[in-house]
C-alpha cells in the first residue's frame, strides 16, 4: 500500500454525486465536481462519518488484505478491544483470540495489553503538569486531527503519551529480539482495526506517532475478516489463557473506558464526533474549566461504533460491559505498578514530535488582502439564497461563496443564481423580440 | 484596510449564546490570525457574549479586525454597573438564580476579559449602560 495520508476514499463508480455526504463531513472537507464527492486531503480528518452515511456504499477505508501477511516470516496480530465487542460472550476471549490466530497467525497480542500500561501511566503524564487543563485523550486519532485541523488553539492539551496499539506493537516487537532469532524485518505486525483514522496512523510513518521500534506493517480491518473468524471461533485449535487483558483495558472499546483510569479527576467524555466539536467549542471559549481530563472519541459509543466494525455499535457495547463483568472475578495478570512506571520513565510511551497545529489555510497571507476577501465572500453571501441545499456541491452558501472567492467555484454554480440569470436572459430576449425592426413587417 | 462584523445578543438568550464567539473565531481563522490570539480573543469574547445575556437588558459586539490590532466593543443599554471596582473583582457577581443554574455567574467574566486582551477598558453608567473596549495586539 502506499504511504497516503488518508484513508477514506471514493469509489467513482459508485457515487451518482448525490450531495449526502457533503453536509454531513464535520470538517466541510468534501465537494462535489463532475457529479462525484471529492475530499480534501487537507481538511480531511478520516472520522469516517462518509463511510456511513453514503448510501451507495462509495466511500470506502484504505486498510490492508489480509494476504499481505505472507510477506513476513513471523506474524503478529494485535487486535483491538472493539474487536471483543463483535461476539457474543459465549465465546470467551480466548477463543476469540484462537481464532484470529487461526487466520494465519503465529501469535495475537491484545491491543488491551497496551491500554492497561497507557491507562495506568496517565495519572503520572496527568502529575506531569506540562499540559494546560484540561489534558485532552489521544486514544482517537480522528479527535487528534479535528483539533489540529478545527481547535489549533488546544493541540498543546493533547496527551503525547502513545496509543495502545503503538505500545503494544513496541513491546511485541522488544520482546521478540530480544527472546527470538528474528530480525525486525522478519516479524509482521498487523492492527486489526475497527476504523479509518487508525488505518491512517498505521499507514502514514510521517504523520504517526511511532518510531522504527513500534512499527506496525498493517491495518486489517474488522469487518474483512469476521466471517472467516465467525467461521473459525468453533473449529480452531483453543488456546487457553492467551488473554492477558483486563476488564478495564479492553474497556477502552467504549467510551469512557480510557477515563476510568483517571476516576478520581473531573473527566468528561464525549462520543459521537459532532458532539466532540460542541464540546471543544466550549472548552476552547473556557466555559469548561473545571475539567481536568478530556476523552472525545469521534465513533458514537467509542471505538465499537468505528466504520470498519460489524456489529451494531449499541450491542457491541453491551457485549464489552458483559465481559467486564464475568472477568471482574477471574484472575487476570495484573500488570505491577513498577512495570508500568519503569516503561514510563524509559519515555518509550511518549510521542517525539509535538502535536502541532494544522491552521486552516487563511483566505490569503497577506491580512489586508484577506480581509479584501472576506468583504467580497460576505457580500456573495447575502446575494446567495440561504438554502444550504448542496446543489452547488458545495455544503452550504457560505462554503460556495469561500470558493468562489478562493477560485474554486462560480455564482451560476448556484441554480437559483443560475434561475435568475435565466429569467433576465428571457426578459431581455422578449424585449428585443418586441423592438420593430425598420424593414420588417408587423405581425397582425 | 479593516474589517468588521458586529452581533446582537439578547437578554436570557443562553441557548445560542456562544454563536458569535464561534462566527469569530472562524472569521480570525480565516484572516490568518495565530491561533495563540485567537484564543484569547475566543474567551474574551465568549465571556462578553455571557454577560450580555446574563447581565444586560441586551447589545451588541462589535468585532474589528485591523492590520496591527483587533478591537473587540461589547455595548449595552443598561442597567449599568453601579460599582465597577467591586464588579472587576474575581469571585463577585450578581447573576441571577437561572444563569447560575446553568453554571454560570462564577464572577470570573470582566476579571477574565482583562486577563486576555492586551489592553482592557470599561465605562459605566446605572441607568446608561456598559461598554467594553478590548484591544488584541497582532
Amino acid at each position: 500500500m502506499d504511504k497516503l495520508l488518508h484513508s477514506v476514499y471514493l469509489d467513482e463508480a459508485k457515487c451518482l454525486g448525490c450531495t449526502t455526504c457533503l453536509k454531513n463531513c464535520p470538517t466541510g472537507a468534501i465537494r462535489v465536481r463532475g457529479g462525484k464527492a471529492r475530499i480534501n486531503e487537507s481538511k480531511c480528518i478520516d472520522c469516517g462519518e462518509c463511510i456511513r452515511i453514503c448510501p451507495h456504499q462509495a466511500k470506502l477505508a484504505k486498510t490492508d488484505p489480509l494476504s499481505k501477511i505472507n510477506d513476513y516470516k513471523y506474524k503478529v496480530a494485535i487486535p483491538a478491544p472493539a474487536v471483543l465487542g463483535q461476539f457474543k460472550t459465549s465465546y470467551s476471549i480466548d477463543r476469540i483470540l484462537s481464532a484470529i490466530k487461526a487466520l494465519g497467525f503465529d501469535e495475537v497480542v491484545e491491543v488491551a495489553y497496551g491500554a492497561e500500561i497507557v491507562g495506568r501511566a496517565l495519572k503520572y503524564e496527568y502529575h506531569a503538569k506540562r499540559y494546560p487543563k484540561p489534558l485532552i485523550s489521544s486514544a482517537c486519532p480522528a479527535v487528534v486531527k479535528l483539533i489540529q485541523v478545527r481547535f489549533p488553539e488546544l493541540t498543546d492539551n493533547v496527551c503525547r503519551l502513545k496509543s495502545p496499539m503503538a505500545l503494544t506493537a513496541r513491546l511485541v516487537r522488544k520482546r521478540l529480539r530480544e527472546q527470538t532469532d528474528y530480525q525486525n524485518k522478519d516479524i509482521g505486525i498487523f492492527f486489526i482495526t475497527p476504523c479509518a483514522a487508525k488505518a491512517t496512523m498505521v499507514n502514514n510513518p510521517l504523520i504517526s506517532e511511532y518510531d522504527q521500534y513500534d512499527h506496525i506493517d498493517g491495518a486489517i480491518a474488522i469487518k474483512d475478516i469476521f466471517s472467516d473468524v465467525s467461521g473459525l471461533l468453533n473449529d480452531c485449535n483453543l488456546q487457553e489463557g492467551i488473554h492477558n487483558s483486563t476488564p478495564e483495558a479492553f474497556s477502552w472499546a467504549v467510551s469512557g473506558g480510557e477515563s476510568e483510569y483517571l476516576k478520581n479527576k473531573n473527566v468528561l467524555h464525549v462520543d459521537g464526533i459532532q458532539n466532540v466539536i460542541s464540546v471543544l467549542e466550549e472548552i476552547e471559549c473556557g466555559k469548561l474549566d473545571g475539567i481536568e481530563f478530556f476523552e472525545g472519541l469521534a465513533c458514537i459509543g467509542g471505538c465499537v461504533g468505528g466504520c470498519l466494525t460489524v456489529e451494531n455499535n449499541y450491542v457491541a457495547k453491551m457485549y464489552i460491559q458483559e465481559r467486564a463483568k464475568q472477568i471482574k472475578q477471574e484472575s487476570i495478570i495484573h500488570l505491577s505498578e513498577e512495570y508500568v512506571k519503569n516503561i514510563y520513565n524509559t519515555g518509550m510511551m511518549h510521542i517525539k514530535e509535538r502535536i502541532l497545529p494544522r491552521n486552516p489555510e487563511p483566505l490569503d497571507a497577506d491580512i489586508n488582502k484577506a480581509i479584501e476577501k472576506m468583504k467580497q465572500i460576505e457580500m456573495l453571501e447575502s446575494k446567495l439564497p440561504g438554502l444550504d441545499c448542496g446543489s452547488c456541491g458545495a455544503p452550504g452558501c457560505r462554503a460556495l461563496a469561500e470558493d468562489i472567492v478562493t477560485g474554486k467555484a462560480k455564482e451560476i454554480d448556484c441554480i437559483f443564481v443560475l434561475k435568475d440569470r435565466i429569467l433576465e436572459l428571457s426578459q431581455l430576449t422578449n424585449e428585443l423580440l418586441q423592438v420593430e425592426h425598420p424593414t420588417g413587417k408587423t405581425s397582425e | 484596510m479593516s474589517y468588521e462584523l458586529a452581533f446582537e445578543v439578547e437578554r436570557g438568550d443562553f441557548e445560542t449564546a456562544g454563536g458569535a464567539s464561534r462566527k469569530i473565531k472562524k472569521t480570525l481563522q480565516q484572516l490568518g490570525i495565530s491561533s495563540k490570539i485567537i484564543r484569547k480573543v475566543s474567551i474574551a469574547g465568549y465571556e462578553g457574549e455571557m454577560n450580555l445575556a446574563i447581565h444586560s437588558w441586551g447589545g451588541t459586539i462589535l468585532l474589528e479586525v485591523a492590520e496591527t490590532e483587533i478591537i473587540l466593543t461589547i455595548q449595552d443599554s443598561g442597567p449599568g454597573i453601579p460599582d465597577l471596582h467591586l464588579a472587576m473583582t474575581e469571585g463577585w457577581s450578581t447573576a441571577g438564580v437561572e444563569a447560575r443554574r446553568m453554571g454560570f455567574g462564577a464572577g470570573m467574566g470582566l476579571p477574565n476579559m482583562d486577563r486576555n486582551a492586551d489592553h482592557f477598558e470599561i465605562e459605566s453608567k446605572v441607568g446608561n449602560g456598559t461598554k467594553i473596549l478590548m484591544k488584541f495586539f497582532l
